[in-house]
C-alpha cells in the first residue's frame, strides 16, 4: 500500500499524454476499424471521425450554429465568382510534433488533394470544370487557391481538408487537430493522445483539448454499445435507434438527445430506367406523375413517424429537412394521407379499382415489388405499413429485402427492380446533392446517368442545379434551390417519407457537451469535451 | 431362442439405447420427458444415478404429460389446418393505434410493433413454420438415408467418396452461396413462394451431418449379430437392406428429424436478416423469434417469448408421442 500512492503520482508526472492541461479519457465506440489514417482518401464514418478528431482544417463548419468559423486560418476570402479563395494563417502554427505550419504546407496538400493519382475524395468536392488548380504562397502566412470554374460553398469544402506536413516521413505524419493517433490495435480500439500543441485556448484561457486522450473501441454490434453505456465504460452514443432512445430514456431521461429533424431522410422511388429488365406496363405506371403522386397521397407519413419511429421523426415533404435553416423550402408541406385523393388521381389517369384489385387501362393488376436493405427493422416496418396502405387503393406490393452489396449492384448496374426505399444521407449544401438532382448523376435514382434529361422538368433542374453551383450570392442561390424543391415536389420522382430525429446519448458525466444535429452530433467540439471525475 | 425373437430384442436393445441417444439430442425438456415415460435413465455416473433415484419421484404423472402432448399437437394441427378457428382476426390487419399492447381480451397476447394481434401471428407462423420445416427436414434426412446408407450398406470407395463429399459440403461457406442465391432470384415472389425456396433451400443443404451419422449406424448395423443371422438364413442385397437395416435405422432417422426441426425453423430466422426468409406480412415462427433479437424486448414485453416456448413444446410434444410409439418394447 506504501508504494501505490508514489506509484501513482509517478504515473500522472511521467506517462506521457497526461499533463497537466490535459486529463480524463473520452470514450466511445466506433462501428468498424477505421479503412485509412490518410485524411485525404477518407471515404467512410470510421476513418472520418478520426480525421475529424485529429485533423487540422483551414475552416470548420460550427455544428453547432451551422457557421462557418476561422480554424487553422484566421481569416478568408472569396473572390472571382468562387474561381478563387485568399487565405490567411493564424501566427506560431504547429504541428503535433513541435514543426511550424505554413502556408508551404497549404499548399503541399492543395497539390496532394489534386494530385489525380490520389484519387483523393476531399478534391472531388472542388472539382468544378476541367484545368489545374493554381495554389500561390504570397506571404509564409497567407496563399491564394484559385480554380479552373467557380466551386460551389467553396469555403465549406476546406472543412473536410485536413493539412498535412510537407516534411514528414512517410508513416509518421504530424497533424494539426486536436488529437493525434498514438495507437491502433486493430479490431479493438484506436487511441488518441492530445496534441500538446494545438493552436486553440478555452473561453477560460486553457489550452485546449481538455481531455488527454480518446479511445474509440472498435464495437459492430449496438446492443453491447447500449450495455456499455449503461455500465458508464463509454461516455456517448452518436446515433441511436428509437427503441433505444427509449429504454434509455426511461433509465436516465438525463442522458438522452433528440436534436430534431436530421438532414437525412428516406425515400421511396420507381425505377424508371428506359432499360430496366421489368414488365413494360410497370413501366408506364412509374413514368406517370400521376400514379407516383397518388402513391404518396396513399401513405401515411403520420403513422409511420408515430408508429416506426415512435414520434422520434417528421414527414419529409423534400429534400431539405427544416432542421437546415438556411436552405429548407417553407413553402412545401409533405402530401397527407388521403386514400381518396389518390384514387380521384389513380382514376384520372385511367386506372380503376375493380373489388379489392386496382387495373390499369389495359386491365392489369397493379402489383410490383419494393426492395429494401435487410436486417434494417425500422425499413422493413416502414414497408410494411405502406403495403397496408396501398393495399387499400388495390395496389398489391411485395417486399423484398436484400444485403447491402445485392441491393446496391440492382440499383445501379442491373437496375433489375420496381421500387426501392431507402434513406439519403443529406450534407448541409444542396452542393452535397448536385449528384443527386443532376439528371447526368450516378445518384439521380430513379434514372441515372441520362445522357439528356429525359423530361423537361429534368433539363429545368440541371439548370437551376448549375446556376445556384456557379452562383456566390446566397439569395441567388436560394432562389435556384427552393424552385428546384418546388418541382420535385410537384414531379414526385421519388417519394420522401421521413425526416427521422437525429437522437444520441450523452453520459451526464461528460462536461461541455452540446449534442448538435450535424454529424458528428456528439464530439463536434471534441476539444472542449471532458469527462468530470 | 428363435431367430425373429432374437432379432425383435437386439432391437429392442438398439432402439432404446438410441432412444436416450435421441432424447439427449433435442433439448432439456424433451430428455426428460422421454426418460421418464420410458423408464430408461439416461446414462450417468453411480452418484448422478443415486440422486436422480433419491429425489425424483416414484410415480410421474407421465400420462398427463402425454395427454397434454397430445393437446399441444392437436393445436398444433388445429392451427395448421383451420387458423382461423383458433384466430379473430388477419395477421396482417395493423391495428395502428394500439402499438405493442399488453395481453388483453382483444389481444390475448397483445399487439406487435406495428399493432398486429401477436396470438394471430403466433397461430399462422407455427403454421407455415411446422408445416415446412417438417417438409425441409423430411427431405434432408431422406437425402441423408440414401447418401449415408449406400455408403455404409456398400462401403469401399464409394464410402471413402461420400465421406469425402459430406467433409466438403460441411466445410464449404454456404452463407455466400445464399446470399448468391438470393441474389439471383426475383424480387416479384409471393410470400408463399418465398418461403417455400427457403425451406427448400435449408432441407438441401441439411442433409450433410445426418448422413455421416447414418453412415455410421448403417456400418455398425451390417457388423451386428442379427444382421450376421440373418446372412446366414440366406437373405442377401437389398432384401437384408430392407427388412433388417432399415428398421433398426428408425431411431437414428427420427433423431435427425427432430433436431433439425427446430435448427430449420431458427435458420430460416437466420436466412432472414440475408433477405432469404418469410416476406412480409406473412408471419413464420423465424420471423416471430427474430424480434427477440432487438435489446428491450424482454424486459419491457416478456410474452414475446411465447413463439420460443411454442417451438419448444411442440418438439418435445411431437418427440413424445412419437418416441413413445417406437420405443416401447
Amino acid at each position: 500500500m506504501k508504494l501505490v500512492l508514489p506509484a501513482l503520482v509517478c504515473q500522472a508526472m511521467f506517462l506521457p499524454g497526461v499533463s497537466a492541461q490535459g486529463s480524463g479519457e473520452l470514450r466511445f465506440c466506433l462501428r468498424s476499424d477505421p479503412k485509412t489514417f490518410d485524411p485525404q482518401l477518407v471515404e467512410e464514418e470510421p476513418s472520418e471521425t478520426i480525421r475529424y478528431l485529429t485533423g487540422g482544417v483551414l475552416i470548420r463548419l460550427n455544428r453547432s450554429t451551422q457557421k462557418l468559423e476561422p480554424a487553422l486560418a484566421s481569416s478568408w476570402q472569396v473572390s472571382e465568382k468562387g474561381r478563387r479563395i485568399d487565405f490567411k494563417l493564424r501566427p506560431n502554427l504547429e504541428f503535433s510534433d513541435g514543426s511550424p505550419l505554413t502556408a508551404d504546407d497549404v499548399a503541399w496538400t492543395m497539390r496532394r488533394v489534386f494530385d489525380a493519382a490520389l484519387h483523393s475524395p476531399v478534391g472531388d468536392g472542388f472539382r468544378s470544370g476541367p484545368g489545374d488548380v493554381e495554389t500561390r504562397v504570397t506571404a509564409p502566412d497567407a496563399l491564394t487557391i484559385r480554380f479552373p470554374a467557380p466551386v460551389s460553398a467553396l469555403a465549406l469544402q476546406f472543412d473536410q481538408m485536413a493539412i498535412e506536413c510537407r516534411r514528414a516521413p512517410k508513416g509518421q505524419a504530424p497533424v494539426a487537430g486536436p488529437f493525434a493517433v498514438a495507437e491502433y490495435k486493430p479490431g479493438n480500439y484506436v487511441l488518441l493522445r492530445r496534441n500538446e500543441h494545438y493552436w486553440k485556448h478555452g473561453a477560460d484561457g486553457r489550452a485546449l483539448p481538455y481531455a488527454a486522450t480518446i479511445r474509440l473501441d472498435i464495437q459492430q454490434n449496438r446492443d453491447v454499445e447500449a450495455l456499455w453505456f449503461r455500465r458508464g465504460q463509454i461516455h456517448w452514443i452518436g446515433k441511436l435507434d428509437p427503441e433505444l432512445y427509449d429504454l434509455l430514456g426511461r433509465e436516465s431521461p438525463a442522458s438522452v438527445h433528440d436534436a430534431g429533424p436530421s438532414l437525412d431522410w428516406v425515400q421511396l422511388w420507381f425505377n424508371q430506367t428506359p432499360s430496366a429488365p421489368i414488365v413494360p406496363a410497370r413501366k408506364a405506371w412509374f413514368a406517370s406523375s400521376a400514379f407516383r403522386r397518388a402513391i404518396s397521397f396513399a401513405i401515411n407519413r403520420e403513422d409511420i413517424c408515430r408508429v416506426v419511429y415512435h414520434g422520434h421523426a417528421q414527414a419529409a415533404a423534400g429534400p431539405v429537412s427544416p432542421s437546415n435553416k438556411l436552405w429548407f423550402n417553407a413553402a412545401l408541406k409533405p402530401d397527407p394521407h388521403s386514400p381518396g385523393h389518390a384514387l380521384d388521381l389513380l382514376a384520372g389517369d385511367g386506372f380503376r379499382k375493380r373489388g379489392d384489385t386496382l387495373f390499369d387501362r389495359a386491365g392489369t393488376a397493379v402489383e410490383f415489388s419494393i426492395v429494401t436493405n435487410s436486417g434494417n427493422r425500422l425499413h422493413e416496418r416502414m414497408l410494411t405499413m405502406i403495403q397496408q396502405d396501398l393495399a387499400v387503393l388495390g395496389i398489391r406490393v411485395r417486399i423484398a429485402t436484400l444485403d447491402f452489396p445485392s441491393l446496391i449492384e440492382r440499383i445501379t448496374r442491373s437496375f433489375d427492380y420496381d421500387a426501392c426505399l431507402l434513406p439519403i444521407i443529406a450534407g448541409i449544401d444542396p452542393s452535397d446533392q448536385m449528384n443527386v438532382w443532376l439528371s447526368s448523376g450516378a445518384q439521380h435514382e430513379w434514372y441515372a446517368r441520362q445522357p439528356k434529361p429525359a423530361t423537361p422538368w429534368e433539363a429545368e433542374v440541371d439548370r437551376l442545379m448549375r446556376a445556384q453551383a456557379s452562383a456566390i450570392d446566397e439569395e441567388t442561390r436560394k432562389a435556384a434551390w427552393d424552385r428546384v424543391q418546388q418541382i420535385v415536389h410537384d414531379q414526385v420522382p421519388c417519394i420522401f417519407l421521413v425526416n427521422p430525429d437525429a437522437m444520441c446519448a450523452v453520459s451526464p458525466k461528460l462536461r461541455n457537451a452540446a449534442p448538435a444535429l450535424l454529424w458528428p452530433r456528439v464530439f463536434w467540439n471534441a476539444d472542449q469535451l471532458a469527462v468530470s471525475p | 431362442m428363435t431367430r425373429a425373437a432374437r432379432i425383435r430384442a437386439t432391437t429392442a436393445r438398439e432402439w432404446e439405447t438410441l432412444g436416450a441417444l435421441t432424447a439427449r439430442s433435442c433439448s432439456w425438456l424433451v430428455n426428460i420427458l422421454h426418460t421418464r415415460g420410458n423408464r430408461t435413465e439416461p446414462r450417468r455416473s453411480r452418484s448422478g444415478r443415486e440422486w436422480w433415484r433419491r429425489y425424483t419421484p416414484p410415480y410421474l404423472p407421465v400420462g398427463l404429460l402425454r395427454a397434454v402432448a397430445y393437446a399441444v399437437l392437436l393445436l398444433s394441427v388445429a392451427a395448421s389446418v383451420a387458423p382461423a378457428l383458433l384466430t379473430r382476426s388477419s395477421y396482417q390487419q395493423q391495428y395502428r393505434e394500439d402499438i405493442n399492447v399488453a395481453p388483453c381480451a382483444r389481444f390475448p397476447l397483445g399487439t406487435d410493433d406495428l399493432g398486429r394481434d401477436r396470438l394471430t401471428r403466433l397461430v399462422y407462423g407455427a403454421r407455415t413454420s411446422l408445416l415446412l420445416a417438417c417438409a425441409a427436414a423430411l427431405l434432408s434426412t431422406a437425402i441423408a438415408t440414401l447418401v449415408g446408407g449406400a455408403a455404409g450398406w456398400i462401403g469401399g470407395g464409394l464410402e471413402k467418396a461420400v465421406l469425402w463429399g459430406t467433409d466438403l459440403f460441411i466445410s464449404l461457406p454456404w452463407l455466400f452461396l445464399l446470399l448468391t442465391v438470393r441474389a439471383l432470384l426475383p424480387l416479384d415472389v409471393s410470400p408463399g413462394s418465398s418461403l417455400a425456396i427457403t425451406f427448400l433451400l435449408l432441407g438441401l443443404l441439411g442433409w450433410a451431418s445426418p448422413a455421416r451419422v447414418v453412415r455410421a449406424r448403417v456400418r455398425s448395423l451390417v457388423a451386428s449379430d442379427f444382421v450376421l443371422q440373418a446372412r446366414a438364413c440366406g437373405s442377401s442385397g437389398v432384401r437384408l437392406f430392407v427388412r433388417q437395416v432399415v428398421p433398426n435405422m428408425k431411431p437414428v432417422l427420427l433423431a435427425q428429424f427432430f433436431v433439425s426441426l427446430p435448427l430449420f425453423v431458427l435458420s430460416e430466422a437466420n436466412l432472414g436478416v440475408l433477405g432469404l426468409g418469410v416476406a412480409e406480412p406473412l408471419p413464420s415462427l423465424g420471423s416471430l423469434l427474430r424480434e427477440l433479437q432487438e435489446y428491450s424486448m424482454l424486459n419491457s414485453r416478456p410474452w414475446a417469448i411465447l413463439p420460443a416456448v411454442v417451438l419448444t413444446c411442440v418438439v418435445a410434444s411431437l418427440h413424445l408421442v412419437v418416441s413413445r410409439s417406437e420405443v416401447q418394447p
